[in-house]
């Protein structure tokens, strides 16, 4: 699309919404937020991204293919259940290598661990499968004629 | 750790394949070696659960009713087998079918997906967990089911699609209701939480929910008509693994379902099943005398053999639980084997549609001989596995005094008898209309290997299976008995009975 004021818009919206998409991950853990609602979040920036420059562009950014992402999200996601799976007790237990009882009685530490890369996985498969559709749409109104889908 | 390896192994090799997709190498050995780590692990599995009875495993650490529990009993461990050995047959013969642009695309993520799906369904003991499951298999059916695109396959998608979320909708409202009117979604809960609801219509409203949404799924009678309209159009090897799979988790969770929670003797249920079963195995099999072409007979008869499979479920004895047992064992290997053959057939004729293929009998005996096998096995002929399949089904219907629905049974058996006898006159008998152009179609020593391999392994698995019936019978009486006698299953879910 050739809109300067999109354009020009997108430059500062389009951090601005993966910044916040970040900040819901992360506000995820332990208040409403989380990897589904942030990814679609994020998804949202790269499709204003990608309607202001172009889906090439876009994915040049992102320097991965969406379906990438997406299965690399799925891999963080299974890694994250694994990790419970050999070091602790039960496929998907939550893990926290910085995390424990502290000397008073109370927990001290860093809460990150594998329930956080769940997370990311999460928010990685949306961000990744949503643009995978979203950029096969906007394929089809580019070539009508074609109707096969090459990544 | 056991439990979760099916599903992780397959998730794992989806993972992997997509990664290395622009490598064709590198991603059949690792669809290949994936498909028999699936193998071993469900072996594995299996034993475990042989020697210790079924075995619950809590997702996360959090127990029931809290938390998503997986578990084995005898029949989910078997279904995990027979799926990974589809896996590998299915592998192996997509070598020799599939194009490179299908791989890259993701045929072997897509594979690998739809088994995670499978196993999970096998596996869950959660009924919205097993929701999930299904939504992971339909999904990755459906990209399977298109993978091509060419028009005939994007047709029968819509339908397959169409029809299947709306199953799985009505799934997701029986799974509301439930949790509404009990508070838990664990099965083993359910087992007493079910009986103890007051109100008689809650229970029947749900269980006719449930029968409709795996009803569709199953392909049952009237609600079938996705499965001759789907099958025949993708990939033969697509053909092959979705007859093996995606009909069976539909069976297996109504198996499930009215065996642990819901009581299947409620008067109406048994009455409404034993129809459903009736019609389905004779229209089925009428459908299938009617086609013309080789994939769309073997789909349609799809049909009527799931029949069989609810009767064992409708009559509800022991013994013809283990009927409905065997016959789910004995259909996957057998249909997917009889795709996989007329895919060969397709191959070396040029053509799916009958009356324009023949001679393979003079050109290619070896391959009668390996349709023959399967096909008298799925007629039901000692000494393949088919004959005891049928007539542990038969013999249940006769002891329990439902003669009539016998005799359907044994007469749907002489109608298959003639589908196959089609397939195997116009096929193999009769000259080729076309002999000069047939000649034409050869395939390479390679590519041949690749596809038999899989054939003759599921031949002399359902041979096997037919000679050597006893210790499997044996290990499906027990799986019965889990089934009928559900404290143990309780046990293993929840740590004591309620």
């Amino acid at each position: 699309m050739n809109s300067i004021i999109l354009t020009a818009a997108a430059r500062i919206l389009t951090p601005l919404m993966i910044a916040f998409s970040l900040f819901i991950l992360l506000r995820g853990h332990n208040e409403p937020g989380g990897g589904f609602i942030g990814g679609l979040v994020g998804a949202t920036g790269f499709a204003l991204y990608a309607k202001a420059t172009s889906v090439k562009e876009t994915i040049r950014a992102l320097r991965l293919q969406p379906p990438t992402i997406a299965v690399l999200g799925l891999g963080a996601a299974l890694l994250a259940g694994m990790w419970g799976q050999f070091f602790g007790d039960a496929f998907l237990q939550g893990m926290w290598p910085f995390y424990g009882p502290g000397p008073d009685g109370g927990t001290v530490g860093l809460p990150v661990g594998s329930v956080l890369l769940f997370d990311i996985g999460v928010y990685l498969v949306v961000i990744g499968s949503v643009l995978t559709i979203l950029f096969a749409l906007e394929d089809d109104v580019a070539h009508p004629d074609r109707l096969d889908i090459e990544d | 750790m056991l439990l979760t390896a099916p599903i992780i192994i397959s998730f794992l090799t989806a993972i992997a394949c997509f990664l290395a997709r622009h490598d064709r190498v590198a991603q059949r050995w690792l669809s290949l070696l994936g498909s028999i780590a699936l193998l071993i692990a469900s072996f594995l599995l299996a034993a475990e659960v042989i020697r210790h009875g079924p075995i619950a495993a809590a997702m996360g650490g959090w127990l029931p009713p809290f938390g998503i529990v997986l578990v084995a009993d005898l029949f989910a461990v078997s279904m995990v087998v027979i799926s990974a050995i589809i896996a590998v047959t299915t592998t192996i013969y997509s070598f020799g079918e599939v194009t490179d642009g299908e791989e890259r695309f993701g045929f072997h993520t897509l594979l690998h997906s739809l088994l995670a799906g499978g196993c999970g369904a096998f596996l869950t003991g959660d009924i919205f967990n097993l929701y999930v499951w299904f939504e992971v298999m339909l999904i990755a059916s459906f990209g399977l089911l298109i993978l091509g695109g060419r028009k005939e396959q994007i047709d029968g998608a819509v339908k397959y699609v169409v029809l299947n979320l709306i199953s799985t909708i009505a799934f997701l409202t029986g799974i509301g209701l439930i949790y509404g009117a009990t508070g838990t979604l664990n099965m083993a809960e359910l087992r007493d939480a079910i009986p103890a609801i007051e109100n008689d219509t809650v229970v029947l409203t749900t269980a006719v929910i449930f029968l409709f949404g795996f009803g569709v799924k199953a392909a049952l009678f009237p609600v079938f008509f996705w499965l001759p309209a789907s099958y025949h159009t993708p990939a033969v090897v697509v053909s092959s693994l979705f007859t093996a799979l995606m009909t069976k988790v539909g069976v297996y969770a109504l198996i499930r379902f009215f065996t642990l929670m819901y009581d299947t003797q409620m008067p109406q249920m048994q009455t409404m099943l034993l129809i459903i079963a009736a019609f389905t195995m004779v229209v089925g099999v009428l459908g299938a005398a009617a086609q013309n072409s080789i994939r769309r007979i073997l789909a349609f008869h799809s049909v009527s053999q799931i029949g069989y499979i609810l009767l064992g479920l409708a009559i509800f004895t022991p013994l013809a639980l283990v009927g409905a047992i065997f016959f789910i064992i004995h259909h996957i290997v057998v249909k997917a084997n009889l795709f996989l053959v007329g895919g060969v057939m397709t191959r070396l004729t040029g053509s799916e549609d009958l009356a324009k293929i023949g001679g393979l009998w003079r050109r290619t005996p070896w391959l009668a001989v390996l349709f023959l096998l399967p096909a008298l096995s799925l007629a039901g002929l000692p000494p393949f596995f088919g004959f005891w399949a049928k007539l542990v089904v038969i013999q249940a219907s006769f002891e329990a005094d439902a003669y009539l629905y016998g005799f359907i049974a044994l007469f749907v058996g002489l109608l298959t008898m003639y589908s196959m006898s089609k397939i195997w006159m116009e096929g193999f008998w009769k000259a080729h209309p076309n002999p000069s152009g047939a000649a034409a179609l050869s395939l390479s020593r390679n590519e041949l290997a690749l596809l038999v391999a899989p054939i003759v392994l599921l031949t002399v698995a359902t041979t096997a299976l037919g000679l050597f019936a006893s210790p499997f019978f044996d290990i499906a009486v027990q799986a019965a008995a889990q089934l009928t006698e559900t404290d143990a299953y309780v046990r293993a879910v929840l740590g004591t009975l309620p």
